[in-house]
């Protein structure tokens, strides 16, 4: 058969010789190599106890920010929603009341904001096309859960903690990152 | 009654029902389980004679090997109902008159031949392996002999059987 | 007659050690299983399982717990009563083999002298082939009883197997017993306690030895009858719950057992290496050695439950063919020549 390049090798099969044919010495180096494997150092991470340090550019999932005084960046302008290449944000715009200054920064604001968590891919581009700091994506994973409907999160489940009435929560969602950030 | 009474009598009653369960079953394979148990059933029995080495080779060459071989063919032939051949009538009388002719000798070779049942039961030590050691390779090493030839040949002739026959001739 | 006639202080003394040994082996088997895993996993550079307690030291009681809640299922099809005398049989065949083995010597207990060995037989040797011989039957009979042909299959092959490396394993240890000049297990450790270890003599026989048990614990490379991969999972694939608990624990008490075998026959069985037994017995007492020994034995079989462990873990499996090739051509031939040799060398020293 003629060949199509020249850079076939051809493999030489000469009849085994009286120590390969035995087998044994082949086996004991194959056990050696096994035994050494014993010994050496585990690729494994113990999951819960021992966590691997995530990236200063991870991506997980997605937070609604708040400014210092506890009030919510959005402003429903649906340029996350644009962005988005997974068509996962759906959002209802509201006008702020009088008597709401305390909650929203400005004098629109995000009646209804969903994320389908299925479609998402976790690209970030929201957080790109935000102008407002309102979204961007933190550091935890997206959780199991039992039903599709579990997996669209809405409002409540994205805001991030209030700063003001509860400092601690609020910087353990933030996460390390930003503060990695600005080390640099 | 003596342990070894009680022992000889369940042993007795096991091998006589495993051998008529052997014939009176329907299906070969459980017709090769039960005869496992007459084997092991007799097993017993030369224990009981303190012919241990007989017992242990009886189990070994018998019950485990044989045996297996027996089952090995039975259990590939998938043989059931439907395949069992339909035996003639003379047959039958054939089988019926040929097998009780055997049982009528066996009894009257058995009959008055208390001394010789008794020189079976228990204290003689001829089957221990050593005394049989003995006794095979300086009374009866000829035959003894002979029938290891006979198997040789026997393993020969297997061996010729099993071997392929070269369809084509060699090129 | 009167040696079967049983004293009620003897009896119950074998039942206590029997009750002993039984627990022990499952134990050790239990353990087997762990260190399996664990093994394995450290061999492909994983931790393996260490969730379940320290160290995930109950993960065998897990496993046990799980297969005896697992739904139990009967195939309609099957025989029922061969279908429950397989895994019956596997175990109870796979223990009978430990009542030979002495696992100490004699020690004394309220002044009687208690013997560790359930019961010394003058054929001791012969009586672990009869009862391996019978551990076909768990494998026969279970595969057959599944009415499935992969199982059928495996069994056919488990048995095939297994006849075949009895043979190979019988020749290998005539030459031993040329040797030793007898069969009893306990007489043969007595010997070696002062003659030195049998292994130095027969290290071609135990080589033989030691592939054949390999072969009749179906163990990989030897573990074509549960092939997973050509035969769905071999003679237990009908098999659920404790049933299938049973023929998997088996081989483990299986591996025991044989190690314990391999141990007493090659390695001394319960001799400590460079003792002298009689005077540590006269220093420390004779209870204090037994559990010595005992502990030398012990360590002995951990050993070879090890390499049972490691070859599993190293070698792949052999195709049926090989596996015929090596035990009919090779092996056979092989102990035949050890005999042979072993016989000339026998004659011409007592000459």
């Amino acid at each position: 058969m003629a060949t199509l390049t020249n850079r076939a090798k051809v493999l030489e099969q000469k009849p085994m010789s009286f120590m390969e044919r035995l087998y044994l010495p082949a086996i004991l180096k194959g056990m050696g190599i096994t035994l050494k494997h014993m010994f050496q150092k585990k690729a494994t991470i113990h999951y819960p106890e021992e966590k691997r340090p995530f990236s200063p550019v991870f991506r997980g999932l997605h937070v609604l920010n708040r400014d210092e005084e506890g009030r919510e960046n959005c402003t429903a302008c649906g340029l996350c929603a644009v962005a988005c290449p997974a068509e996962a944000i759906t959002m209802e715009a509201a006008e702020r009341l009088p008597n709401e200054e305390h909650l929203y920064r400005e004098e629109k604001y995000a009646a209804k904001y969903e994320i389908n968590m299925l479609r998402c891919i976790f690209c970030g581009l929201c957080e790109e096309a935000c102008p407002k700091d309102a979204i961007y994506l933190s550091e935890t994973f997206a959780p199991s859960n039992f039903t599709r409907k579990g997996f669209i999160y809405s409002k409540d489940e994205l805001l991030i903690p209030n700063p003001v009435t509860n400092k601690e929560s609020f910087e353990a969602a933030k996460g390390q990152r930003e503060q990695q950030l600005k080390n640099k | 009654m003596h342990i070894t009474e009680i022992l000889f009598w369940i042993l007795t009653a096991l091998a006589l029902f495993s051998a008529l369960m052997v014939v009176s079953s329907d299906n070969p394979v459980h017709s090769v389980l039960w005869l496992i148990l007459v084997f092991m059933a007799i097993t017993g029995h030369y224990i009981l004679m303190n012919a241990q080495f007989l017992a242990i080779v009886n189990m070994i060459v018998y019950a485990g090997a044989i045996m297996v071989l027996f089952l090995f063919v039975i259990m590939f032939m998938n043989l059931n109902k439907d395949s069992e051949p339909q035996k003639s009538v003379w047959l039958r009388l054939a089988a019926v008159v040929s097998g009780g002719s055997l049982l009528l000798i066996l009894v009257a070779a058995l009959k008055d031949n208390g001394g010789y049942i008794n020189s079976m039961k228990g204290e003689g030590s001829i089957g221990l392996i050593k005394n049989l050691g003995n006794t095979l390779f300086t009374e009866y090493v000829v035959p003894f002999e002979i029938s290891s030839i006979l198997f040789l040949s026997a393993m020969v002739g297997a061996v010729v059987l099993g071997k392929k026959e070269s369809s084509t001739p060699a090129a | 007659m009167e040696m079967l006639a049983i004293d009620l202080s003897l009896g119950l003394e074998k039942l206590l050690l029997i009750g002993g040994i039984i627990s022990f082996s499952l134990l050790v088997a239990m353990y087997t299983t762990y260190g399996e895993r664990k093994i394995a996993a450290w061999m492909q550079d994983r931790r393996g399982p260490n969730r379940a307690g320290p160290f995930g030291l109950l993960q065998p009681a897990a496993d046990g717990l799980k297969l005896f809640f697992k739904e139990e299922i009967i195939p309609l099809t099957s025989n029922r009563m061969l279908f429950v005398l397989g895994p019956a049989l596997a175990m109870i065949t796979a223990m009978l083999t430990s009542a030979v083995i002495p696992w100490g010597p004699t020690i004394e207990v309220f002044g009687r002298q208690v013997s560790l060995q359930i019961a010394d037989v003058n054929i001791g040797i012969l009586y672990i082939f009869g009862v391996v011989s019978m551990g076909v039957y768990g494998i026969m009979i279970g595969g057959w009883a599944s009415n499935n042909k992969f199982s059928l299959m495996a069994a056919v092959r488990g048995a095939s197997q297994i006849i075949s490396y009895e043979l190979a394993m019988g020749l290998s240890l005539i030459a031993l017993l040329m040797l030793t000049g007898t069969l009893s297990l306990k007489s043969i450790v007595a010997q070696q306690m002062t003659g030195g270890w049998n292994i130095i003599y027969q290290p071609l026989g135990f080589l033989i030895f030691l592939i054949c048990v390999f072969a009749e614990c179906n163990r990989t490379p030897f573990d074509l009858p549960e092939a997973e991969n050509e035969l769905n999972f071999g003679y237990h694939q009908e098999y659920s719950s404790m049933k299938l608990g049973l023929y998997l624990f088996a081989e483990y008490v299986n591996m025991f057992i044989s190690s314990a075998v391999v141990a007493t026959l090659f390695f001394g069985g319960y001799d400590i290496p460079f003792v002298d037994e009689a005077a540590l017995a006269a220093n420390i007492g004779v209870n204090a050695t037994a559990a010595l020994g005992f502990a030398a034995l012990f360590s002995k079989i951990l050993f070879f439950l090890f390499l049972f462990i490691w070859v599993r873990w190293t070698i792949p499996r052999f195709r049926y063919d090989q596996l015929m090739d090596l035990g009919w051509k090779k092996l056979i031939p092989l102990a035949l020549a050890n005999m042979l040799i072993t016989a000339v060398v026998v004659l011409w020293l007592n000459k």
